[in-house]
């Protein structure tokens, strides 16, 4: 375990957070810290709430318990207007890219400049060139949303996520239903646009090799808690079942196959009754 | 008996709670015009949508309304040797209900349906959220402009459906029924008056504008964001739009024709 | 950017017929255009009883409608209706004997006034007054004394 990180580089910090929704616990009091500069995954089974942990730093869900501190600022305590600013230095990747359908990949990269700089229109061009020349995709500024594919669509989504040049991104399941080379473009993507423009990367994934590929540190959830953290090898390495579970792709293990239900041959004998 | 009134206490509570929420959501709606102002492109793009895309339905279900009042209108003032006041009773109809409340229907069936899925879409496609994060406000950005352009179109489909079935009125009057075609302009003009017929109607108008908008817009922004949930939202906004349209015309009459 | 030009022809064309239909009820299918306040002149006329007459019925003279009804209102001295005629000033040579009756426009027509010139070489100026009426016929009165007549004539 890395502790050597202090607080003062830490660019998000995650105290003691709890979140549910109706009755299911998604977060039980859990505290992670994101260090400046670096990719930081979280990891875990689908369902178990990482997109809402991205909704919870970006102030578009609020906490039962518990504080999430981005660069200084306390995003629940935030007035409106002061959580939008921090907002506009906050890119985030949608796992379905959220594309605006009735606007072409240019006008969709163009959008945040449009909306918040009085740039001038040939500005905004080059700057939106730019940012496509970034992600390999200057080449299909006409297109419309409907004709990409995934692994496009998603691409595009990172130009606009980079576009106001904000200070981290935070990516929802980047790498989820793409073809191999796909998976490819985007981690050798994401690893550069990281390191060449200093962002501080905050990923969710379950997808293990891509992640622990480009991952500085890795945090793995389950059910709520924090099963296991650390560097990549060190993950690798973990004793703890579920981590080794996890990492591996076994189908049974600490997590179970089966949805909680009452004794399977009881269930088959009991008739009579529709339930 | 008792399951029965704690659904029914349960429905209500959640019907308040939906109201509220739409008061809010309205409250933003509103607010949010004051940033659509200085950017009309936005505006123009919705009363595309909204206003033109509607034209044609609204002009042509006019026509006809029009035409099925002439004829009916005569054979009903015939009985009574008062073919000369057809030109009355057709305008009348038109300008004080049938403009405005059919072509609300209609607008809620064409525009409104069209409004709440796609908002409802973009909301299942996390577009509103992908703007929120982007620090862009969806309401102010999505809703307000769509609810300032039915606002503005929803008088102009009345006027233009009034009109074209006052001639279509004529058409089938004068035309083909042979009332005499002056005769059906004067008593008309001598008949309606400004203030308490075409004034009225306008009103009307916007306010059926105004509630068709805001169910629309309403409905889809809080669409249960899967294919389901918005198709069953777009149901929603037709069969709401209706009922408050029709309910909204009965005491806005009241109110406005109760003294004559 | 092509399409925009289309779609704010098309934005255009809808508004332009909007408000055209809006001018339409307005002048063609109201009575907006008949009078407005400024080029027409007030006189006023004493009624016994003006039966259905309402604000905005027509005066006419002759058939042709010069202008309408202003107000109408009660004198608790004289028990009479006075009603205020407003005449479009372009009809500025009514002569001051000009009689004026409420007349019925067909059997179950609206009430009107109806001006029927007379010989004076003066003529009506605006607030001035109309000393001749006759006041509206009261269709159950009429009948009434038709029924009573004709019972009289059969005796």
């Amino acid at each position: 375990m890395d502790n050597s990180v202090s607080p003062q580089n830490n660019l998000v910090s995650v105290q003691n957070l709890s979140f549910s929704r109706g009755n299911k616990k998604i977060f039980d009091d859990i505290s992670l810290e994101f260090e400046r500069g670096k990719i930081t995954a979280i990891m875990g089974p689908s369902g178990t709430g990482k997109t809402t942990l991205l909704k919870l730093i970006g102030g578009q869900l609020f906490p039962e318990q518990g504080t999430i501190i981005v660069d200084g600022n306390n995003v629940h305590r935030l007035r409106r207007s002061e959580l939008y600013d921090l907002r506009k230095r906050m890119g985030m990747l949608f796992q379905s890219g959220a594309l605006l359908t009735d606007m072409s990949v240019f006008d969709n990269v163009a959008f945040p400049l449009r909306e918040h700089t009085h740039l001038p229109e040939s500005m905004i061009r080059t700057l939106v060139l730019m940012k496509l020349q970034a992600v390999g995709l200057r080449g299909a500024r006409n297109l419309m949303p409907n004709e990409l594919s995934g692994g496009m669509a998603r691409r595009i989504a990172l130009a606009r996520a980079i576009a106001l040049d904000p200070m981290m991104i935070m990516y929802d399941e980047p790498f989820t239903g793409q073809d191999p080379i796909s998976k490819g473009a985007l981690v050798h993507l994401i690893k550069s646009l990281n390191t060449i423009l200093g962002l501080t990367s905050i990923m969710v994934s379950h997808d293990v090799q891509e992640t622990a590929a480009i991952a500085d540190y890795i945090y793995v959830i389950s059910e709520g808690k924090i099963v296991g953290q650390g560097t990549p090898k060190e993950i690798e390495q973990s004793d703890s079942d579920w981590v080794q579970q996890f990492m591996t792709g076994a189908a049974d293990g600490p997590a179970h196959f089966h949805y909680p239900a009452k004794d399977y041959v009881d269930d088959l004998l009991s008739t009579g009754r529709r339930y | 008996m008792i399951e029965l009134l704690q659904q029914l206490g349960k429905n209500t509570r959640t019907g308040f709670t939906k109201l509220g929420r739409g008061t809010f959501f309205l409250l933003q709606t509103i607010a949010g015009i004051l940033s659509v102002l200085p950017r009309p492109r936005l505006l123009l793009n919705q009363m595309y949508s909204v206003g033109v895309l509607s034209f044609l339905i609204i002009t042509i279900s006019g026509l006809f309304v029009g035409m099925v009042l002439g004829l009916q209108g005569y054979y009903i003032l015939s009985d009574f040797g008062a073919e000369e006041t057809l030109g009355v009773m057709v305008a009348a109809s038109l300008v004080r209900e049938l403009g405005p409340v059919v072509s609300a229907l209609l607008f809620a069936g064409r525009a409104g349906s069209a409004l709440t899925a796609e908002i409802g879409l973009m909301k299942a496609t996390e577009q509103l959220s992908g703007m929120e994060m982007m620090a862009v406000d969806p309401i102010k950005r999505i809703i307000s402009p769509r609810f300032l352009a039915g606002l503005l179109s929803m008088p102009l489909l009345a006027a233009l459906f009034s009109a074209v079935g006052i001639i279509g009125g004529q058409m089938v009057g004068s035309g083909m029924l042979g009332v005499d075609e002056g005769a059906y302009w004067s008593q008309m003009q001598a008949n309606l008056d400004f203030q308490d017929d075409i004034v009225n109607g306008v009103i009307k108008s916007i306010v059926f504008g105004f509630v068709a908008s805001w169910i629309a817009l309403f409905e889809g922004y809080d669409a249960i964001p899967t294919s389901e949930g918005v198709s069953r939202a777009t149901t929603r906004t037709v069969v709401n739009s209706a009922f408050s349209i029709l309910g909204l015309d009965f005491i806005l009459t009241a109110l406005m024709f109760g003294d004559n | 950017m092509q399409h925009t030009n289309t779609q704010d022809t098309l934005v255009g064309l809808f508004v332009a017929s909007g408000i055209a239909g809006l001018f339409f009820l307005a002048l063609q299918v109201s009575n907006l255009s008949s009078f407005t306040e400024h080029d027409s002149y007030t006189v006023t006329a004493r009624f016994e009883n003006s039966g259905g007459l309402k604000v905005k019925s027509p005066v006419s003279s002759a058939g042709v409608k010069i202008g309408q009804v202003s107000s109408i209102t009660f004198d608790p001295k004289t028990y009479e209706s006075v009603v205020k005629l407003s005449i479009d000033k372009q009809y500025n040579t009514l002569p001051d004997d000009t009689t004026a009756s409420v007349f019925t426009a067909g059997l179950l027509g609206e009430q009107y006034v109806n001006l029927e010139a007379g010989g004076s070489e003066e003529y009506l100026k605006d607030g001035g007054k109309i000393e001749i009426t006759q006041s509206a016929i009261i269709l159950e009165k009429a009948i009434g004394q038709f029924l009573f007549k004709s019972a009289e004539e059969k005796k």
